[in-house]
C-alpha cells in the first residue's frame, strides 16, 4: 500500500489544527488586550 | 525545599509581572517553535530512510509523537496548575490551567487522528479499541469534561475549586496511558522511546527531537496567549464594573 496520501493527509491535519489554534488564540488575545 | 518554590511561585501571582515576562516571551516561543517544526517536518518527509518494516508510513511518527507528549504533559500542567491554585491560592493557577484545556484537548485529538492515519497503512484497520488507544480517547472526553465544568462553573461565579479538583482527579488516566502497552496484550506497540534509550534507529529518529521541541515551544506560546486574553478580559470585566457603580 503506498504509505504517501496518509502522510501527507496525518501532516495536513496536524499543520491545520495548529495554525487554526494559533490563529484564533492570536486574534483573541489582539481583541482582548486592544 | 517546598518553602523555597512557594515564594518562587509567588512571585508570579501579581498579573502585571506576569505579563511583564509573558509579553516578550510570547513571540520568542512562536517563532522558536515555528523554525523548529519546520525543520523537523522537512527532514522527517525528507532526509530519513523507510523503516525496514514500516516503510514511509514511520515519518507519522514525527507529528503523532509530540501530539500524544502534548496531549498528556498537558494535563499534568492542568494537574500542577491546579493544585498550585488549590494548595498556595495562587491566582494563576486557574487561569493557567484553564488556558491548557483546549490546546490540551486539541493536542489529543491530533494524537488519535494521526495514530489512526497511521494504522490504515501499517495494520489494516483505522481503529482498534485497545488499551492504549482507548485510554487516550478517554484523555480527550476528559478534557472535554472539563472545559464544560470550568466554564459552567465560571458562568454561576463559582470559585474554580471543582474544575481544580476534577484536573487533579482526572491525572489518574496519565499512568494508565503510559503502561496500557504493558499492562494489556495490546495491537499499539510497545514503548520505544524512553529517556536514556530507544528502540529506534538514530538515523529514522532525529528529526523527533526538532518536532518535539517545536511543538512543545508552540504549545508554551498558544498557553502564554489564551493566559494573556484571560487576563485581559478579567481587567476590562472590572473596569466596566467600577464604571457601572460611578
Amino acid at each position: 500500500m503506498n504509505a504517501w496520501p496518509f502522510i501527507v493527509a496525518a501532516y495536513a491535519l496536524t499543520l491545520a489544527a495548529t495554525g487554526a489554534l494559533m490563529l484564533f488564540t492570536y486574534l483573541a488575545m489582539k481583541r482582548a488586550e486592544k | 525545599m517546598a518553602d523555597a518554590a512557594v515564594p518562587t511561585l509567588h512571585a508570579f501571582a501579581n498579573p502585571a509581572r506576569f505579563l511583564k515576562i509573558a509579553r516578550p516571551l510570547t513571540p520568542l516561543l512562536l517563532w522558536g517553535g515555528v523554525l523548529l517544526l519546520a525543520v523537523g517536518c522537512w527532514a522527517g518527509l525528507t532526509q530519513t530512510p523507510p523503516d525496514y518494516l514500516q516503510g514511509d508510513s514511520v515519518r507519522i511518527l514525527y507529528i503523532h509523537v509530540p501530539a500524544a507528549w502534548l496531549g498528556m504533559g498537558g494535563w499534568s500542567g492542568i494537574a500542577i496548575s491546579s493544585i498550585a491554585f488549590l494548595v498556595w491560592r495562587h491566582p494563576l493557577g486557574h487561569v493557567a490551567a484553564r488556558a491548557i484545556a483546549l490546546p490540551g484537548a486539541v493536542f489529543a485529538a491530533v494524537c488519535l487522528a494521526t495514530g489512526s492515519i497511521w494504522g490504515r497503512p501499517t495494520w489494516g484497520t483505522w481503529w482498534q479499541w485497545d488499551g492504549r488507544l482507548t485510554s487516550m480517547l478517554l484523555l480527550f472526553f476528559v478534557y472535554c469534561g472539563y472545559m464544560a465544568l470550568a466554564r459552567a462553573d465560571a458562568d454561576r461565579g463559582g470559585d474554580g475549586r471543582i474544575p481544580a479538583l476534577y484536573g487533579i482527579a482526572g491525572t489518574v488516566l496519565l499512568p494508565i496511558i503510559r503502561y496500557s502497552v504493558i499492562w494489556w496484550n495490546t495491537l499499539h506497540q510497545g514503548p520505544s522511546i524512553g529517556l536514556t534509550k530507544s528502540t529506534i534507529a538514530g538515523s529514522i529518529l532525529w528529526p523527533l527531537g526538532f518536532t518535539m521541541a517545536g511543538f512543545t515551544l508552540l504549545f508554551a506560546a498558544i498557553v502564554l496567549m489564551r493566559m494573556r486574553t484571560a487576563l485581559a478580559r478579567t481587567k476590562a470585566e472590572a473596569r466596566l464594573r467600577r464604571m457601572a457603580r460611578a
